[in-house]
């Protein structure tokens, strides 16, 4: 994606934005420029402290997720035995809706980082685990077979094989899961928390009634997805060069 | 350097592919095993790998029984084995690498390993240092090959087999990998054992040709074929004879 391109969407959506709050004038839609505002205006009043909490969260439980998940994945992935065991509990699993263990999981942890690192850590957990499985299984025997012929015992086939083989699934997993994670994590901060941007969107949207600031924090909740996003992006060209070359 | 004595081998319960099957190739000679399909070849090259574990009879390479691949064997297969995130240079140093990781054991790396990185002279000698840097993705299926042999010589094997090494290969990429072979065989004095079912590979890159039938494969048919390294070789009448008479056995088979 050239940059140019996405700046010109950015205007775009702004701008849509803009006429919007001009048609609606209303304060429950202030205009971007009133936002733009408030954001620069509520990040020294604290907003910087709410996305940082949030921002800890997300990248706590991502890297527990990939900590946990990837090995996993690679052993069943290596393993017929092992994943035709584990295959039915994960078909099971994987498709629940996480989000709905919010309440569960608050329930058992209580309140503080914990559980709410827990709610995302499963959500991008049953992610990276099927896609690094999958990804490890579909190694083609003949690639194996040529790399066990250079001497390669078990250790060094997981180091020379199928770890950097893992790198481009992990990356896929968390393409596919930031979004749902950030949402999921918005709703984990409503309960139970005085620090997040889903406890600072919620009490100025619901109580104080300042909407200029809770689109601020909808405005930051905005760019702690899109940061990921991109994040992800560049990781993926540093670290799978060879997925872009024609 | 490779003695089969008495081998019997099969897959699980149907007939065995090879009966009391005995054979043997001495050091810095080249072999072609040529035969149909199904008739044993590429399980006896992944015997002669360490790759497979012989029923019963003894398999021997240089004097030692194999129980797992030997560091100084190279395989080229088909498909190439080449890492897909790997640049050729990353690729060709990889056999170096898994030998680093391990140290000299005599297991995995041979006792007298002196760890390197430098595949730099294989790189040269096999014309990729132009696409050093680029993925196997990039690469013509004859630059991948060459890529694959770049890393199985870098170890300097004594043994080098090959897997239906150029059959996805265009005919003139094909031939000049093989005229390349044969330059490495004869200066580098390993031995060589290539497994086709070509009958034009078999007759310009086997000395030797160890002709299969379907199973059970009994005894050796050997056809001797000295004159590989004479130039011009592939176009003299005994080739033509030659493969005149490898198909007519293979047909009789």
């Amino acid at each position: 994606m050239k940059r140019r391109d996405l700046l010109l969407a950015t205007l775009a959506l702004l701008f849509i934005w803009q006429i919007a709050a001009m048609l609606v004038n209303q304060p429950i839609l202030p205009t971007p420029i009133q936002v733009g505002a408030a954001f620069i205006e509520e990040m020294n009043e604290g907003l910087a402290g709410h996305f940082l909490a949030s921002l800890w969260r997300v990248i706590a439980s991502t890297l527990l997720s990939i900590l946990l998940a990837a090995p996993a994945g690679l052993a069943l992935g290596q393993s017929k035995r092992a994943n035709d065991f584990f295959a039915p509990l994960i078909y099971i699993l994987y498709p629940i809706p996480k989000v709905v263990f919010v309440p569960i999981v608050l329930l058992f942890l209580g309140i503080g980082d914990f559980p709410k690192i827990v709610i995302i850590f499963l959500i991008l957990f049953f992610q990276i685990l099927v896609l690094v499985r999958d990804q490890a299984a579909g190694l083609r025997p003949e690639l194996i077979r040529s790399v066990r012929s250079l001497g390669a015992g078990r250790m060094a086939l997981f180091r020379f094989v199928y770890l950097p083989a893992s790198i481009p699934g992990i990356l896929t997993a968390l393409r596919q899961s930031v979004g749902t994670a950030v949402a999921v994590l918005y709703i984990a901060e409503l309960f139970a928390t005085q620090k997040g941007l889903g406890y600072y969107i919620y009490l100025n949207g619901n109580t104080l009634f300042n909407y200029p600031a809770m689109y601020a924090g909808v405005v930051a909740m905005s760019l702690l997805g899109l940061g990921l996003y991109f994040a992800v992006d560049w990781l993926e060209r540093k670290l799978c060069p060879w997925l872009f070359v024609s | 350097m490779i003695e089969v004595q008495h081998l019997t081998f099969g897959y699980g319960h149907g007939a065995p592919v090879f009966q009391d099957f005995s054979w043997s190739a001495a050091r810095g000679e080249a072999w072609a095993v040529l035969g149909p399909s199904g008739c044993g070849k590429s399980t006896l090259l992944n015997i002669l790998a360490g790759l497979v574990k012989p029923g019963s009879g003894a398999v021997r390479v240089d004097g030692q029984n194999l129980n797992r691949p030997r560091p100084q064997t190279g395989l080229i297969i088909q498909d190439y084995g080449l890492l897909p995130w790997a640049t050729v240079r990353e690729n060709a140093r990889l056999g170096l690498r898994v030998r680093n990781y391990y140290g000299p054991d005599g297991v995995h790396a041979p006792k007298d390993y002196t760890r390197t990185m430098d595949v730099e002279p294989w790189l040269k000698r096999l014309g990729l240092l132009p696409q050093a840097a680029q993925f196997p993705g990039q690469l013509s299926g004859g630059q991948r090959q060459r890529t694959a042999i770049a890393r199985t010589l870098a170890l300097r094997p004594d043994l080098l087999l090959m897997d239906e090494p150029f059959s996805s290969l265009d005919a003139p990429t094909r031939e000049g990998l093989q005229r390349l072979v044969l330059e490495l065989w004869h200066e580098t004095g390993l031995t060589l054992v290539t497994v086709t079912h070509a009958i034009e590979e078999a007759a310009v890159l086997g000395q030797h040709i160890l002709l299969l039938n379907l199973p059970p494969n009994t005894h050796p048919q050997i056809i001797e074929n000295p004159d590989i390294l004479q130039p011009g070789y592939r176009e003299s009448d005994e080739y033509v004879a030659l493969c005149r008479s490898l198909r007519a056995k293979l047909e009789i088979a």
